[in-house]
């Protein structure tokens, strides 16, 4: 049934569709408000039978999440940011242990300096954890990708995380159609575990493994992914037979038949980047988007046939590698070796900064032009940039940056100025 | 069911021997039927007090319920010496997950178990004393706070010997570890630190708090089997004599362990929600200079330049201890001096 409703809870309501067993909870901004529906579902009744258990990290929660997964129990939690870092050793534990467990990561940025604004930082950070790793690029995709998150979990053993933008996506209040429980319990059957811990015939599960067995281990954790890769389009295609619904997927072109420059991201940011492509092409640029859904496992395949014929390739991410530049432009960059074109990284949005249609426009206006340097980024104030600089240089003690910053650019009151002496 | 023939002897250790007793008061481990959770061919080391105290809990949780357990456990010795790949010593279902996080897994496979139904289906968390008091203390608060269906046991070998005996919170003042060295005017690990997690789990108020040695396994064995009776929270402190960590003889990990209960700096009891409900007296008091003189982590204080000092501060500790926990039996009543 459509209705508005926000973000958080149209996911909320879907995962409660897919019958999650046990549920840890741990507040983060700007996942909250999902743990906080789910709660409330659990405690009037709603969902059951299932285990809401209110824990003290989130290192804890996906501790729990692990112990309740491999008792054969369907399980889920939400985190963002911090939160993902602080639980980073059992996220990929989860994965090592081959535990089918269900995450929304609503992103946002890593401090310090802390922002709790929306980025893809701390997905880059867990991109070699093990988990598969979906994004949104609307709250509808949102919903929908859950479903199907816990489908492919189950069906691999992997863990899978469904990113969505923290905020943009997670606060949005937008239409979307929540599923019924019959189509959800067609698509989604229980959870019949690879593994489990039953007295009846008991197992160890994780054992030690040396240099005799380790690598293949981690080898046969690779080769699920490449399953994934087969798998994600299938389980997109039986949805949409389903519900009537394109969702998920590996990788989603748009008006790039013709396209000479192509724009790839990730995420919520990619509408802004098709209303820019639409304005684009009126003034006869031949401009396409093609947004990537599934980061990990990266579709390397289906990305270099849908960026074949481009010229020019502008990957637009919410987050890069600090002395070094683009996280995703290098995963592209390997999916198109021996293709002839010229690649154009652009990091934007960081800590929430928005990513206008009119900057967007200019950026697609430039790189017709090639005047795109191979690394931007966009709106950055060199200026403000360049008098900190110049503060670092003239004064030893010159003190924190980002304090620094927000007094230069007036957010922060100068009442006590620090001397430039 | 086979059974050996009852003698009546003792030796001179004031141990209960086990032919003493009647059929169904005796260890499990006498029972031909008994669990053999963690079974032969591990690779702990000779008079490993863990392995011992591991062997003798799990198989009496299995006991009290009917064979049906899942345990949980933390990175560790124990995790490492029983799960040499490809070989488990385990036969009982068994997870092991991080260092720090085995209360929570654990919350996790009870709150499985609860959602499925499989309320005859318990669970068993254990862990050394770094996973217990240091890196999996946080886990473990959260655990007791919510009163999660879990039976904790800690195996404390008072440091972290699997990374080669560096100091935890357990650590005692003036032991030798590796990050504690013998050096400096204060040799071995520092006075007025460390954690008592055993009062600190009293504090919480769970449902059962209890301290055991590998020297009184009976003892062990029956607080086991007191706290899979119940639900809710329950923490098992268990003093596990390392021969490589402590420096003393594989021959002496009992002797040890007993002797750490005797000087009263290892204190035996029970504690049911919040209040310590039963304590094992000290049958013949010992100064801490007999337990600590036969530790090579102890040495620096009984070499050519004795520390009678720092001797007379652990002995200080134990009577502490005596007096908290009243350790040690009147004489007689009537010889009690009220003022």
């Amino acid at each position: 049934m459509l209705r508005q409703i926000e973000g958080s809870r149209a996911v909320a309501e879907t995962v409660a569709l897919c019958r999650p067993e046990v549920v840890c909870a741990y507040p983060i901004s700007p996942q909250t408000h999902i743990i906080e529906a789910v709660g409330a579902m659990v405690k009037e009744g709603t969902l059951a039978p299932c285990e809401y258990i209110n824990v003290e990290s989130e290192f804890a929660a996906m501790s729990v999440a692990i112990g309740a997964s491999a008792t054969g129990a369907r399980s889920y939690t939400a985190t963002a940011s911090q939160g993902l870092l602080y639980m980073i050793e059992a996220v990929y534990n989860a994965a090592g242990l081959g535990l089918p467990i269900v995450m929304t990561l609503a992103n946002r940025a890593i401090g310090a300096p802390i922002n709790i604004w929306n980025d893809h930082s701390d997905a880059m950070a867990v991109r070699d954890s093990g988990w598969i790793q979906l994004f949104a690029e609307t709250n509808q995709e949102a919903a929908d990708l859950h479903v199907q998150a816990f489908r492919l979990a189950e069906e691999l053993s992997v863990p899978v995380m469904v990113c969505m933008d923290g905020f943009i996506l997670t606060h949005a209040v937008e239409g979307v159609d929540i599923l019924d429980q019959a189509t959800v319990d067609a698509f989604l059957p229980p959870y019949e575990p690879r593994q489990v811990l039953d007295p009846a015939d008991p197992v160890s599960i994780g054992a030690m493994v040396g240099p005799e067995a380790f690598e293949e281990v981690r080898y046969l954790a690779h080769l699920r992914q490449l399953d994934a890769l087969e798998r994600i389009p299938v389980i997109a295609t039986e949805f949409e037979e389903l519900t009537g619904r394109a969702s998920g997927g590996l990788v989603r072109a748009y008006r790039t038949e013709d396209a000479e420059i192509i724009i790839v991201a990730l995420g919520s940011v990619l509408g802004t980047i098709k209303d820019a492509v639409d304005i684009r092409r009126e003034l006869g640029e031949r401009v396409g988007v093609v947004g990537i859904t599934s980061f990990r496992p990266f579709p390397g395949d289906a990305v270099r046939e849908a960026l074949s014929g481009a010229s020019q390739i502008v990957v637009l991410e919410k987050a890069f590698s600090v002395g070094f530049g683009g996280v995703l432009s290098t995963d592209v960059a390997m999916s198109m070796q021996g293709e002839q074109y010229v690649m154009r990284n652009v990091v934007a949005g960081l800590g929430g900064r928005s990513i206008t249609r009119r900057a967007l426009e200019a950026l697609i206006a430039d790189a017709v032009r090639g005047d795109l340097p191979a690394l931007t980024f966009l709106d950055l104030d060199h200026d403000a940039v360049d008098r900190e600089r110049d503060r670092m240089a003239k004064t030893r003690r010159s003190g924190p940056s980002a304090e620094n910053l927000l007094r230069d650019r007036g957010a922060l009151s100068s009442s006590y100025p620090r001397s430039e002496s | 069911m086979t059974t050996q023939p009852v003698h009546f002897y003792q030796i001179g250790s004031f141990a209960v021997g086990n032919r003493l007793l009647s059929d169904d008061e005796r260890t499990v481990q006498s029972s031909p039927n008994r669990a053999n959770s963690i079974d032969s061919g591990h690779r702990a080391c000779q008079g490993c007090g863990e392995a011992l105290g591991a062997r003798y809990a799990l198989d009496a949780a299995m006991r009290s319920s009917g064979g049906q357990i899942v345990a949980v456990n933390a990175t560790g010795c124990l995790e490492v010496f029983s799960t040499p790949y490809p070989e488990t010593s385990w036969r009982i279902p068994w997870l092991h997950s991080l260092f720090g996080n085995a209360p929570a897994v654990a919350t996790g496979v009870a709150a499985a178990l609860r959602v499925k139904g499989l309320h005859d289906v318990r669970v068993v968390a254990q862990a050394g004393d770094g996973g217990t008091v240091d890196i999996g203390f946080g886990c473990l608060s959260g655990m007791f706070e919510r009163n999660d269906d879990v039976l904790f046991i800690c195996y404390d070998n008072e440091g972290y010997m699997n990374t080669g005996v560096q100091r935890s919170a357990a650590t005692p003042p003036a032991a030798r570890t590796a990050t504690t060295d013998v050096v400096g005017p204060e040799p071995g690990n520092v006075f007025g630190q460390g954690k008592d997690l055993p009062r600190i789990a009293m504090a919480r108020d769970i449902p059962y708090v209890a301290t055991a040695t590998v020297a009184d396994l009976h003892d062990l064995e029956q607080k086991v089997e007191r706290a899979m009776s119940m639900r809710g929270a329950r923490y098992l402190h268990v003093l596990v004599p390392c021969p490589l960590g402590w420096g003393s003889a594989s021959s002496e990990t009992i002797h040890i362990a007993r002797l750490a209960k005797e000087t009263g700096l290892f204190p035996v009891f029970e504690a049911h929600n919040g209040v310590v409900t039963d304590v094992a007296k000290i049958r013949r008091q010992v100064p801490v200079q007999e337990y600590l003189s036969i530790q090579r982590r102890y040495a620096h204080l009984f070499g050519k330049k004795p520390r009678p000092d720092i001797v007379a501060r652990i002995q200080t500790i134990a009577d502490q201890n005596i007096a908290r926990y009243g350790l040690v039996e009147p004489a007689s009543s009537d010889q009690e001096v009220h003022v």
